[in-house]
């Protein structure tokens, strides 16, 4: 039976017959709203999972934005901020709809810096030169809006609308990155060196952002169920893979991975072994970029602090003076 | 007149584009999300009207030279802004009262140079002033909030006000291109617009209940290609690319 060993925020067994109902609304495609009656399990996966997302993007403004003031031209610099402010605002719609689950950005936050909630591992890699900005649009934002789509239909009404919004902004982030590497591949030597390294640098890092191989994903199973998730992690990877592998070949860059070859067979591309205890090692924290990446979000935060309490104080005294 | 239009809009571009390569270091870093967001905005607006100037000065320039060339291949004694917009970003204090002193003066001058006798440029300010006019009343509300609010704030934002009134007069700089198209209505006469903006800033800071310093240093050179510091580290950053692999595509 599904609902087997869910309890409520008490511990104590769902009621089966709101279970059952709450089971029957999403089969019938129905949107969860925040007002709406929810198992407790459904309503702490969806806090894990989206408060995971929102801190992806705002951890995720730091790679890029170590590039804001280098960009190469005018032109590319305007575009390189707008999609890192882009992220702030995907990071700010998200907290909003997380909110609506019953948990305040402030403890969200702390989970964050606390390292009690995570974020995408592959923040947790540098951006040595300019092209991890071409290559982290093209593949990151690649493989995120492979992920993002199908939870455009999430069975959480909140969610599936601030994905909507955000899907729009991730291909505009896509097909930037994929002009920085058409640019840099069809330029000088050095410049076609420093696409290869960035996709070297990036491929299975971002083959690992669907997570852990189906055989091992604990949460995936529940997740289908409830409609949170439409598609499995080895699925999605392998629809980026397929679409990525001609990409790459369009810009004349190889992709670093020896075993990669197109199957006859199945229609699709075969592709090698994922370093799996390199996933966990950055994902227990220790990437290369883990303890700069937190430190960054801390500092913000600690200098920050004067700022959130004067603007507290002001709108308190304006409102004892009204 | 092209020798003096194309240095004065080297001198506008290079003042915003200066700032607005300031803000951006907050992007990610804001005091709070929402704020960051507004950073970044305004940081982005700013970048706007620099390529607009540039575009412009490059147009009309003698010399076969790009937007980006102008932005990314002149070195410190060549850029025209005021030193005010190339000191370090500081704290968000330092930041605010930056900000509000030139959005002060840029509105102002924009408002003015709408009715410039040169088309393109009335065309430039009459965008650019929309969008000033909004981080204006953004950086005003912040100089409040911060002067009016904790103790902690207030010392931080008097700070920032010792350390940079003194930068401002410079705003208000010509030199004999200037008051050349100060005398053909192209630009207004900035003595006129420091009055007013005097007014408006000595109404702001008596609300803050902050002190004007009596006396420091009064910064100049910025016109001259005569900069502080903090501008060759600025450029080293900024044209780093375009500098070590000269000639390329981006």
């Amino acid at each position: 039976m599904y609902s087997q060993g869910l309890q409520d925020a008490k511990g104590g067994p769902e009621p089966e017959a709101l279970l059952k109902a709450f089971q029957k609304r999403i089969d019938n495609e129905e949107k969860i709203e925040p007002r709406d009656w929810m198992p407790e399990a459904y309503r702490k996966t969806l806090i894990r999972q989206m408060s995971q997302h929102a801190h992806s993007e705002i951890v995720g403004q730091l790679p890029e934005g170590n590039w804001i003031t280098r960009a190469p031209t005018l032109k590319r610099k305007m575009i390189l901020l707008a999609k890192v402010q882009d992220e702030a605002g995907h990071g700010l719609y998200i907290y909003s709809a997380t909110e609506t689950l019953g948990i305040t950005r402030e403890e969200m936050t702390r989970q964050l810096l606390s390292g009690e909630a995570k974020y995408s591992s592959i923040f947790n890699y540098p951006t040595p030169s300019w092209a991890d900005m071409g290559a982290i649009g093209w593949l990151v934002d690649g493989a995120a809006i492979m992920n993002q789509v199908p939870l455009c239909r999430a069975s959480y009404g909140p969610y599936a609308r601030s994905m909507i919004r955000i899907c729009k902004e991730e291909s505009f982030h896509q097909r930037q990155g994929y002009d920085i590497m058409t640019v840099l591949a069809r330029g000088s030597e050095a410049q076609k060196k420093m696409a290869q390294d960035a996709l070297n640098r990036t491929w299975w890092p971002a083959l690992m952002m669907f997570g852990p191989s189906d055989k091992d994903s604990k949460h995936s199973a529940q997740s289908m169920k409830w409609k949170i998730k439409r598609f499995s992690n080895d699925d999605l990877r392998q629809k980026f893979v397929d679409v990525t592998v001609p990409q790459a070949e369009h810009l004349g860059l190889t992709i670093p991975d020896e075993d990669l070859k197109w199957n006859e067979e199945t229609g699709h591309y075969d592709f090698g072994e994922i370093d799996w205890d390199e996933f966990i090692n950055v994902i227990k924290g220790n990437g290369p970029c883990n303890k700069e990446r937190l430190a960054a979000r801390q500092n913000a935060h600690d200098e920050g602090q004067w700022v959130r309490k004067a603007a507290d104080v002001y709108q308190q005294n304006q409102q004892d003076a009204a | 007149m092209n020798k003096a239009l194309e240095h004065y809009l080297l001198r506008l571009a290079d003042t915003a584009l200066t700032q607005s390569q300031r803000l951006a270091e907050w992007c990610g870093h804001g005091p709070f999300l929402e704020e960051d967001i507004a950073l970044t905005n305004v940081a982005l607006d700013l970048l706007g009207h620099a390529k607009l100037l540039y575009e412009q000065a490059a147009e009309i320039s003698d010399r076969d030279v790009s937007a980006d060339d102008l932005a990314f291949l002149r070195d410190v004694d060549a850029f025209k802004n005021p030193l005010l917009t190339e000191l370090p970003r500081g704290d968000f204090a330092y930041t605010t009262l930056k900000q509000y002193f030139l959005d002060q003066f840029n509105v102002l001058l924009y408002a003015a140079l709408k009715d410039s006798q040169y088309e393109p440029l009335a065309e430039i300010a009459t965008k650019a002033l929309k969008e000033t006019r909004y981080h204006l009343t953004r950086s005003r509300d912040w100089c409040l909030r911060l002067s009016l609010s904790t103790d902690e704030a207030k010392q931080k934002i008097q700070a920032a006000l010792d350390d940079l009134y003194f930068y401002t007069p410079e705003l208000f700089e010509t030199d004999d291109d200037l008051n050349q198209l100060i005398a053909e209505s192209i630009m207004p006469d900035l003595s006129v617009l420091k009055e007013h903006w005097q007014e408006q800033v000595d109404e702001l800071l008596n609300e803050c209940q902050l002190q004007v310093p009596k006396s420091g240093w009064v910064a100049t050179g910025g016109l001259r290609g005569e900069h502080s510091e903090h501008l060759g580290y600025m450029l080293a950053d900024m044209q780093f690319l375009q500098r070590a692999y000269p000639g390329c595509e981006w």
